[in-house]
């Protein structure tokens, strides 16, 4: 649960916030597509501190048998932060939030990606976060969007992961590690851009209506704008940058 | 933008892309419709032939079909059948009822061994992906001699095109005897020096990762090709 921390001062007198940005300002984002040569596709987002690389293998047979669909592929994803992530070490391996990150975000990839093409088969989906600092399951999903559209798996859209916030009363967008820490609300939202749907939604914290539908309105703002950046990132890959 | 192998600008697009309204325009691989557009599946660029909007891939997995072309690797053998690795989601199972040879129940591995190469025809694919291949067809056969390279399978129609002239080159400077598969596997006999320039070369392509580079990559490479006859 959020909130709390009323006494912790996270805006500035000029209503900027700690890092100087304004309250509808994302960090900046960095990516790239196809940076690991093993993995049939696979990316790599700096957004803000955060680091993630993402690998997709597949579609491969899918094994056990038993959690073979008839009728469509399998996603298995699976999110991982590395020890060295954060600034106390991680203990190594899958834990419940790592778990639930992982259910997550495949749910938001299944919405997009056109399963049923692969019957019986499985796409593997790895996530590792690097360097965290608020957002990674945000991060990851926008890295692993990029990285199945690198190893050519169809999908309808590509998924673009954002959250807002609200921090002294105030909703902002893509919050940082204290925001993050010693705010009052997090709303983080899988979008695809082409078609505005929206197919992953948390809340953490309370928002009033009108909080929520501002916090939206950012996240969707951001989203078309990350949305380019992953555009240029597989442009980059594949047509040596040009539009 | 780039330029196709006929001068003609290659739009590259991305999943959820809106190519354009449908307008009495068919949908082919890489494309579907949405609402009144047609919009992209895949990273890849747009093709319109004949009426038919398609998206070209830029990378892509070898999903099976009846009638392919494949090289696969025995993988399992058990008492009357193989199980080979087709470079595709799933296995294929040849039966000895299927092979060239006759076959004695329990003898597979006189026959063709774990690792072996076989070169083969997909005999049947059905909705749920059980693949079934045969060795029964002329030149059908297990792969003795040479090496077997692997290649993005994007680049079969670009190396197949315009009657095959990509592959032509590729056999004249390489000076091997080469098949090309369709699941992403060209088969090529002949010296070292030219199996080891094939797979420099083959390695670059797959770097650029786009097939109509794939002709400016193998000028590049030519002036390193073992053969430099009339090719």
């Amino acid at each position: 649960m959020m909130g709390g921390y009323g006494d912790v001062k996270l805006l500035n007198d000029d209503g900027t916030r700690l890092d100087g940005r304004t309250v509808d300002e994302m960090r900046p984002v960095e990516i790239k597509a196809g940076i690991l040569p093993a993995a049939q596709g696979s990316a790599w987002v700096k957004h803000g501190l955060n680091v993630a690389v993402v690998a997709v293998y597949g579609p491969m047979e899918a094994h056990p048998r038993k959690i073979q669909r008839q009728d469509r592929a399998v996603l298995d994803v699976r999110y991982n932060m590395a020890p060295f992530s954060t600034s106390d070490r991680i203990r190594p391996g899958f834990n419940r939030r790592s778990r639930e990150i992982s259910k997550v975000t495949a749910e938001a990839l299944e919405s997009v990606v056109l399963l049923e093409r692969y019957p019986r088969s499985k796409i593997r989906v790895e996530i590792e976060i690097l360097a965290a600092e608020a957002g990674t399951r945000c991060v990851g999903i926008t890295a692993a969007s990029v990285a199945l559209a690198d190893a050519g798996i169809p999908m309808r859209d590509m998924v673009v992961g954002i959250a807002s916030g609200k921090i002294q009363d105030t909703v902002v967008l893509d919050l940082d590690k204290a925001e993050d820490n010693y705010g009052q609300a997090d709303l983080p939202m899988g979008i695809c851009p082409n078609t505005g749907e929206l197919v992953f939604l948390q809340m953490d914290g309370d928002l009033s209506i009108e909080e929520y539908n501002l916090a939206t309105e950012y996240n969707y703002k951001a989203a078309a704008e990350i949305h380019e950046i992953m555009v240029a990132a597989l442009k980059e890959r594949y047509d040596g940058g040009e539009a | 933008m780039s330029q196709g192998q006929n001068g003609a600008e290659l739009r590259l697009v991305t999943p959820g892309s809106a190519i354009g309204p449908t307008s009495g325009r068919r949908v082919g691989t890489g494309a579907l419709i949405q609402g009144d557009e047609i919009i992209a599946t895949r990273v890849g660029h747009v093709r319109e032939r004949h009426g038919t909007v398609s998206v070209d891939p830029v990378a892509s997995c070898y999903m099976p079909r009846s009638g392919d072309l494949v090289i696969g690797t025995v993988i399992e053998a058990r008492s009357n059948l193989w199980f080979l690795d087709i470079n595709g989601p799933f296995q294929a199972l040849l039966p000895m009822s299927l092979a060239p040879w006759k076959v004695e129940f329990g003898g597979t591995r006189d026959h063709a061994d774990i690792n072996d190469s076989l070169l083969m025809r997909v005999q049947e694919v059905d909705e749920v992906q059980n693949v079934v291949a045969t060795m029964k067809g002329i030149g059908l056969r297990r792969l003795a001699e040479g090496a077997v390279l692997d290649i993005d399978v994007q680049h079969n129609d670009a190396l197949r095109a315009e009657g095959a002239g990509l592959l032509k080159r590729l056999r004249d400077l390489s000076d091997c005897r080469l098949v090309l598969a369709d699941n992403g596997r060209l088969w090529a006999d002949g010296d070292a020096a030219g199996i080891d320039w094939l797979r420099s070369l083959l390695r670059a392509v797959a770097a650029a990762g786009r097939s109509d580079r794939f002709e400016a990559i193998l000028d590049a490479h030519a002036a390193n090709a073992p053969n430099q006859g009339d090719a």
